[in-house]
């Protein structure tokens, strides 16, 4: 920087303005050209001076080391980060072992370093880049009125110039191809995404429960292992995830099909009981289900709110939870929702024995999981 | 050139080729004139000017560990048996997108850091956006003629918000799975559509196969090209219309007063992205984030209780846990039916993006406003928009914490039916009251203002008077008119109220345990200080005298 000197407003030397600027008069000094320059540009350097007039102080050379130091470090770091991310062993290994190093290591090299680096630059920009104060002019508003009338001419010429308003017949005509080209744009996007959720089944009525699933026989209820349950297998009070058991039962493509099975306690089973007959003989031709088989009972482990796994048992109070936005469902009164935003019942899967083993004795009697809306 | 050379070969002068150079390519492209007009670019300087550039370093590091990533993940729903070098999963059926996800953790060298850092700066994209959003609205900086960036900013947001949801989803693990489960209802809860519009984007019944591939396309290439777009065009059009700057001496609403582009502003912009960077990096080593090997892969009876979305998606599903079981039944035909969660997680982010789009509008209207805008207003100033915005900040977080109420619950040891009441309660009842009290606080603190302006500043010198009362000699900030007072007009810039902001008491000397200057004198020395011919010189005199 040859610039010591400290120019303020009133002490620009020799420059005039615009007019009379000459750029090549040798009395003038760099910064003098840059003021012209960002005179030109609207702008007026106001205040401009260095940070340490006098150069050489101890508090310049302060700075100067200071900076120096974080950008020696900055260095240093990174350095470190390429020798870990070549020779730490990266590899993941169970227990406390030096590959668990691997990512803090990398993490503080790399950002130990880039911040210091980023330090350094902006102490750099304080403390030794010159102290100045620029005003520029905004030239904000609109455009001058007879450049905006000049340009709308322009414009409706243009329209004119088409002939689109005189002839009728040529607009119309226009009309097809745009609209015809408008349609092949959208159609092969829509034509190709778009998948009827009825045909050819109705795909969010039909779960794995579905005897057809499984060539007409009724669909077992097995464990993840595809292992059957008898009854014996699930205590009293007790409850159990349990899936159709047909290929892949258990994996996401039947993602609609978990379902809980629970032995109720007697007098837990008798309330349910209770809540079923009541709402058959209220309605013979509503939903509820006979569904139990002795004290047990299978509901859909898919929230009917949002689809979350609604399967946090509380056995005390026979509720299950959906950990996702807390709807509560009270088992002994066919699965009611009873606190949160869900609206509906957990559907139930009508169980029976076969063979001594579990199945269903048909599919879901409505539609499981969330509603929307043409569900019936 | 010599004589001697001109009939060889033209030696190669090096001092001269970077003049030659510039020289060469202004002959093509004449940039001359617009190259200095973008060095002589004026910036004001402020903190809460560097909110936006957070968000951009943010994306620019997104991209970069984004593009990383990439390389190495594998959208596909395929079913695969891991076989990495993760334990405890080994053997696991899992998707391809699940497997690849865990290989970038643990077999890519310095995998992880990336996916940590990019989880990181997505975060940290989203709050620089939010914060950056309110310093505009509260300083009243989407005003004429800066409405336009106003919608780009705010489209920005909710792009964030689906780019990041989408990132949250790639995945695959348990978290992921259950974000899109729920997603999938929010889809089906479209009245006349939802079934068609859900089934078409998954492909089939949830979750079905085509949903990651094509959440892929979105998350890296779609979305990152739009949002990129917009954010070109948001800097173009703050470079375009020049920066907004707060009132203070010299600054007016036709110019800019800050330091120029280059090398000042460009040096401190480029050192803030090294250090957001940096922080970024940082984060991404030290602090462990989505560790989706603990959650495993996404099986729909799994329960994840506690299972949070990200800080940016957690005012969407606070809203949905505080909405009551209102389903609309349509007694027509079959019976049809609005599911309650449309409210909460379509129409709510619908109001939430229109509304706010349309407020610079209103506030013009409402307000008779045609002019256009370029000096900031202090929050204080403008009290019914400030109450309005801490009204909406006051939703926000109650939306947020019921989005966390299981874990407050949980902390807290209160019922998880309590939290869910408190929160369906605080919605209605802590907006208003935001407004009111910050309504009164603003009317406060111009109150003050006014009175400092018109009084002065505390010295904290008390005085007895003649008459045995006791007065605090003020420090008028200007010299006093006809009638004795100092009054100055409220002008809507910060107002000084201590003695020091004067200069009347000497900057603190620098160096940390031995000064590296000497001290300076202050710079209005007692004896030039406008005095009130209220207070006598000799008291004055005293109060400089106390000070050494
Ligand atoms: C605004 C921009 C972006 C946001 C908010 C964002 C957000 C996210 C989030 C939250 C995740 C989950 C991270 C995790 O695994 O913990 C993610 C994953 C991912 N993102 Fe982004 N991202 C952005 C831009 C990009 C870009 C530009 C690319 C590529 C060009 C990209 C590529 C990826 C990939 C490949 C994954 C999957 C990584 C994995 O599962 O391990 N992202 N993103
Ligand atoms: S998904 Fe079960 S409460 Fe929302």
């Amino acid at each position: 920087m040859t610039t010591v000197h400290t120019h303020d407003a009133d002490a620009g030397g020799g420059a005039s303005g615009v007019e009379n600027f000459d750029v090549n008069d040798a009395s003038l000094n760099r910064f003098d050209l840059v003021r012209e320059g960002a005179r030109r540009d609207g702008v007026e350097i106001v205040h401009y001076a260095p940070r340490f007039p006098a150069p050489g102080t101890k508090a310049e050379k302060r700075v100067e080391r200071s900076i120096a130091l974080l950008l020696t470090l900055s260095g240093l770091l990174g350095f470190g980060f390429v020798a870990a991310y070549i020779w730490w062993p990266f590899h993941y290994e169970a227990g406390a072992n030096p590959s668990k190093l691997y990512t803090p290591l990398l993490g503080l090299g790399l950002g130990g370093s880039l911040f210091l680096l980023g330090a350094a630059i902006i102490l750099w920009a304080k403390k030794l880049l010159p102290d100045e104060i620029a005003v520029q002019d905004r030239h904000d508003g609109a455009s001058p009125r007879d450049e905006q009338a000049l340009t709308g001419a322009t414009m409706l010429n243009l329209v004119d110039e088409t002939g689109i308003r005189r002839r009728p017949l040529l607009k119309a005509a226009f009309l097809l191809p745009a609209g015809a080209l408008g349609l092949a744009a959208v159609a092969p996007l829509v034509g190709a995404l778009i998948k009827n959720p009825n045909s050819p089944e109705p795909i969010l009525l039909n779960t794995g429960w579905n005897p057809k699933n499984n060539n007409g026989n009724k669909v077992r209820l097995t464990r993840e292992d595809g292992t059957p349950i008898r009854p014996e297998d699930v205590s009293v009070g007790g409850q159990m995830t349990v899936f159709p058991g047909i290929p892949h039962g258990a994996t996401n493509v039947w993602a609609d099909s978990p379902v809980l099975l629970i032995q109720l306690r007697e007098a837990d089973a008798q309330r349910l009981r209770g809540s079923i007959a009541l709402a058959m003989a209220n309605d013979p031709e509503s939903r509820p289900v006979e569904g139990m088989w002795g004290n047990f009972v299978a509901y859909s482990k898919i929230c009917t709110h949002a689809g979350c796994p609604a399967s946090l048992y509380e056995q005390q109070t026979n509720r299950l939870l959906c950990p996702c936005h807390q709807s509560q469902f009270l088992i002994t009164d066919q699965a009611k929702p009873i606190f949160g935003p869900a609206t509906r019942r957990l559907p139930m899967l009508p169980l029976e024995l076969e063979d001594g083993l579990f199945v269903a004795k048909s599919d879901f009697l409505e539609a499981i999981g969330p509603a929307y809306w043409e569900r019936p | 050139m010599t004589p001697a050379k001109t009939n060889r070969r033209r030696r190669l002068d090096l001092a001269k080729v970077p003049e030659a150079t510039a020289q060469g390519i202004d002959e093509r492209f004449q940039v001359a004139t617009p190259l200095r007009r973008v060095f002589n670019k004026v910036f004001p300087d402020h903190w809460s000017f560097m909110l936006g550039e957070i968000a951009l370093y943010s994306f620019i590091t997104l991209l970069l560990t984004g593009t990383f990533l990439a390389l190495f993940f594998d959208p596909s729903m395929a079913e695969t048996t891991y076989d990495g070098s993760y334990a405890p999963l080994r053997g696991i059926e899992m998707s391809k997108a699940y497997e690849t996800s865990l290989n970038i953790s643990f077999d890519v060298r310095g995998g992880l850091i990336m996916r940590q850092m990019h989880h990181w700066a997505a975060l940290l994209f989203m709050a620089a956006i939010v914060i950056h959003m309110f310093r505009i609205f509260f300083t009243g900086a989407f005003r004429k003629p800066r409405e336009l960036n106003w919608i780009i900013g705010l489209s920005l947001f909710w792009l964030g918000l689906t780019e990041g949801f989408a990132g949250y989803s790639l995945p695959d693990d348990a978290l992921s799975g259950t974000g899109l489960r729920i997603a999938d209802a929010i889809v089906l809860s479209i009245p006349l559509v939802g079934s068609w519009v859900a089934t078409s984007l998954f492909g089939g019944e949830f979750p079905a196969t085509e949903i990651l591939p094509r959440l892929y396309i979105l998350h890296v290439f779609l979305v990152p090209g739009i949002i990129l777009a917009l954010i070109v065009v948001h800097i173009g059009l703050v470079v375009k219309q020049k920066h907004t700057q707060w009132p203070g001496p010299g600054r007016t609403n036709h110019n800019v007063v800050g330091i120029r582009m280059f090398p000042g502003f460009a040096a401190k912009g480029g050192g803030f992205f090294m250090i957001v960077f940096g922080v970024i990096a940082l984060l991404g080593g030290l602090l462990q984030i989505n560790p989706i090997w603990l959650f495993g892969p996404y099986k729909t009876a799994v329960v994840s209780a506690g299972s949070q979305p990200d800080w940016y998606v957690m005012f969407l599903d606070g809203s949905t846990r505080l909405m009551p079981a209102w389903d609309i039944h349509i007694p027509l035909g079959d019976g049809y039916t609005i599911p309650a969660i449309f409210w909460p997680t379509l129409v709510l982010p619908g109001l939430l993006t229109v509304l706010p789009m349309l407020y610079p509008f209103i506030e013009a209207r409402l307000r008779r406003d045609k002019q256009a805008h370029h000096l900031l207003q202090r929050p204080r100033d403008v009290p019914a928009r400030t109450a309005l915005g801490a009204m909406a900040i006051g939703f926000y977080l109650v939306l947020v914490l019921s989005g966390a109420n299981d874990v407050i619950a949980e902390a807290f040891d209160i019922s998880l039916n309590a939290t869910t009441w408190a929160g369906r309660i605080g919605i209605l009842l802590v907006p208003p009251i935001a407004y009111y009290l910050t309504y009164r606080i603003c009317l406060g603190l111009q109150q003050h203002d006014r009175e400092v302006l018109v009084h002065g500043v505390e010295t904290g010198i008390i005085r007895r008077l003649p008459d045995g009362r006791f007065m605090e000699v003020h420090q008028p900030l200007a010299p006093a008119d006809a009638h004795g007072h100092g009054a100055l007009d409220y002008a809507g810039a910060p107002v000084p109220k201590k003695m020091n902001r004067l200069g009347a008491i000497a900057p603190a000397v620098r160096g940390f345990f031995f000064p590296i200057e000497k001290p300076a004198t202050p710079a209005l020395p007692p004896a030039a200080t406008p005095v009130s011919p209220a207070v006598p010189p000799q008291q004055l005199e005293d109060a400089g005298t106390q000070q050494h």
